[in-house]
């Protein structure tokens, strides 16, 4: 370890604050009651949580795809009056508590709500169903996807865009055979960030969705009401959901934008090894 | 004629109209911001003018002006853009970069690949087919972008500075990959260079700020410059001056013998190239040259050579010369011209700035 270019106090206030985020989850992972671990993640309650959980995250995940890869085209490729201020709309679930989301939307799809009136009288209900955990989901993920779908747009630019035009193609194509392709890393890591907001989504699920054993009570969920009566099995889940944020941020760091592969590929000039301090 | 444009653009100050033959290739010179990249954007359909025409093979390009706007898309101009960047799509082999024209044109997936191949046997680099962007060098990435913009089949190829960007040990071979396939279609050529222009354009436009200050055959506008713009382009010294009685008189005191056909009064310019304007200390008095004193204004080191400013000519010389002659600025010296090396020629071209001046230039060489 180099720390030669600091301050030495710099690098102790930095160990500081990384002990403050890892620490807690080793105090967690020390508190696993590991005989019991197996029966306790795969309980009936546990297993219906869980694969809730996943279900309905990529169900979110996919929403947000669908949605949110032409709400970043737009941002991105457009301009027009009022686009800073729509931007800033877009990321406010980044910054909103779950919860006055959970209540924006039950206020929106619930069956008295602004939309939800008209769906009820079709014989729709939305609130406290799956779909109004996938929505909760979805609503508080779609800023993640569309903010790194926008800036991979933004780096990528649009001369190979112009290329193609000149080549003959179409918008259509020059959409599906080069934008796309060009951003996928982009989007992966986006959509990858969005599933994991999602697999965490409490606030705004049990707001609007509440907490039906099966139907609503996702893996966040069945952790908190767990707490109350079998803290064990609170923990074990917990550390569930931490392996599973490990490893997306470990795909989401994977995934590099496709120029940096290339300089890689092309071969990056070695690194001088650093010159011994005296 | 195959392409006509007229097109003015308010914010860039850009006002330049020209036609084309076809077949023919014009390049298009001029300094940084002089417009160039804008008349290749404005053809390509990647920027909208305020106003003008442009039609290729009979098609309308765009047509804007009061009460009228029209603008094709990219796709459907038959225009295909060469840039200085190969900008080759990266996720793409090198086979597909270049099958993407015809395919985006509605060509069947393996017909498209037949003439991709073609073209980069073409471009000579057939053996590349497989291999990714990021695996090529400058100089095959180059090709490829040659072989992907003809195989779109372009009625008009606009290269924008294709040599700038390349090694100049690979420069060469493109520049001759370009003449080859340069020559039996109509496009445009950007350049700083005028090598490429004499190599691969039969006709030059020069663009400053935004307007046409010199157009024409190639060897006429390089070897025969109008403007001190063209000439520096050119590489030329272009001393202008009027017809005398006896000759050509510059308006730095340069004198040329002349024959007769010129009548007197008439605007002269006289171009010689730096390397042949000789510099001393005492007047040289050899038979068929000219000599005129001259203060040095500056001295610019060149590399293996020193350009020498005086009387409004510069003048190359050795760098040993320099340091023997102690020739520094304000200096005294005789710069001497063989009359056998300079072009004299009128320099009111009455057709400028249009197309191709009708009738062949007049201006005589001067008997040594």
């Amino acid at each position: 370890m180099n720390t030669a270019a600091l301050p030495r106090w710099v690098v102790a206030v930095a160990v500081v604050g990384g002990l403050f985020l890892v620490l807690p989850l080793v105090a967690m992972a020390l508190r696993v009651d590991w005989p019991r671990f197996v029966p306790l993640v795969t309980s009936d309650s546990a297993r219906a949580a869980l694969l809730l959980s996943l279900r309905t995250s990529l169900s979110a995940t996919a929403v947000c795809v669908v949605v949110g890869v032409p709400m970043a085209l737009v941002l991105a490729r457009t301009s027009f009056r009022g686009q800073r201020l729509v931007r800033s709309l877009v990321l406010l679930p980044l910054v909103l508590p779950p919860v006055v989301g959970g209540i924006a939307l039950l206020y929106t799809f619930g069956r008295r709500g602004l939309l939800g009136s008209s769906f009820s009288a079709l014989g729709i209900d939305i609130a406290f169903s799956t779909t109004a955990v996938v929505m909760s989901q979805a609503f508080v993920a779609l800023p993640f996807l569309v903010l790194s779908l926008e800036g991979a747009l933004r780096s990528v630019g649009t001369r190979y865009e112009a290329v193609g035009a000149t080549l003959g193609a179409g918008r259509w194509t020059v959409l599906r055979r080069i934008t796309l392709p060009l951003v996928l890393p982009g989007l992966v890591s986006g959509a990858v960030l969005s599933f994991a907001r999602a697999l965490g989504e409490f606030g705004a699920t049990l707001t609007f969705a509440g907490s039906l054993e099966g139907t609503t009570r996702t893996l966040p969920l069945e952790i908190y009401l767990q707490r109350e009566t079998d803290p064990d099995a609170a923990v074990a889940l917990s550390l569930i959901l931490v392996v599973v944020a490990i490893a997306v941020v470990g795909v989401a760091h994977r995934v590099r934008p496709l120029d940096r592969l290339a300089v890689t590929a092309a071969g990056t000039p070695r690194r001088r090894a650093p010159e011994a301090v005296r | 004629m195959v392409l006509s444009f007229d097109a003015t653009l308010a914010d860039r100050d850009f006002d330049v109209s020209f036609e084309l033959a076809d077949g023919e290739t014009l390049a298009v010179l001029g300094p940084n911001g002089a417009g160039k990249s804008t008349l290749l954007d404005l053809l390509a359909g990647l920027l909208a003018p305020t106003g003008g025409r442009a039609a290729l093979d009979g098609s309308v390009l765009f047509d804007v002006g009061p009460g009228r706007r029209v603008l094709t898309e990219p796709r459907g101009r038959g225009v295909s853009l060469l840039a200085q960047e190969a900008l080759l799509f990266p996720h793409l082999s090198v086979l597909e970069n270049v099958a993407f024209g015809p395919r985006s044109r509605g060509v069947h997936r393996t017909t498209a690949r037949v003439t991709a191949l073609h073209w980069l046997e073409r471009a000579g680099i057939g053996d590349l087919a497989g291999r990714r962007p990021a695996h090529l060098s400058g100089g095959q990435a180059q090709r490829v972008a040659v072989a992907r913009a003809l195989a779109a089949g372009p009625s008009l190829l606009l290269l924008d500075e294709p040599l700038a960007a390349l090694d100049v040990s690979v420069a060469p071979a493109i520049r001759t990959l370009l003449r080859d396939v340069l020559a039996e279609r109509s496009a445009i050529i950007v350049t700083h260079d005028p090598l490429d222009a004499f190599l691969l354009a039969d006709r030059v436009l020069i663009l400053d700020g935004g307007r046409v200050v010199e157009s024409g055959r190639t060897g006429e506008v390089l070897t025969r410059p109008l403007t001190a713009f063209g000439a520096r382009l050119a590489g030329l010294n272009l001393v202008p001056g009027r017809r005398t009685t006896s000759g050509f008189v510059g308006v730095n005191g340069l004198h040329v013998p002349l024959g007769p056909p010129v009548a007197q009064g008439t605007d002269l310019g006289l171009a010689v190239r730096p390397a042949q304007v000789a510099v001393t200390l005492q007047a040289g008095l050899a038979p068929g040259t000219s000599c005129i004193r001259a203060a040095v204004d500056d001295v610019e080191h060149r590399g293996d050579v020193v350009r020498v400013h005086a009387a409004g000519m510069a003048a190359d010389m050795a760098p040993i010369d320099v340091v023997t002659l102690d020739v520094v600025a304000g200096a005294q010296v005789f710069l001497t011209i063989r009359h056998a090396d300079v072009a004299v020629y009128p320099v009111n071209r009455p057709s400028l700035p249009g197309p191709v001046p009708g009738a062949p230039l007049t201006g005589d060489r001067v008997d040594p």
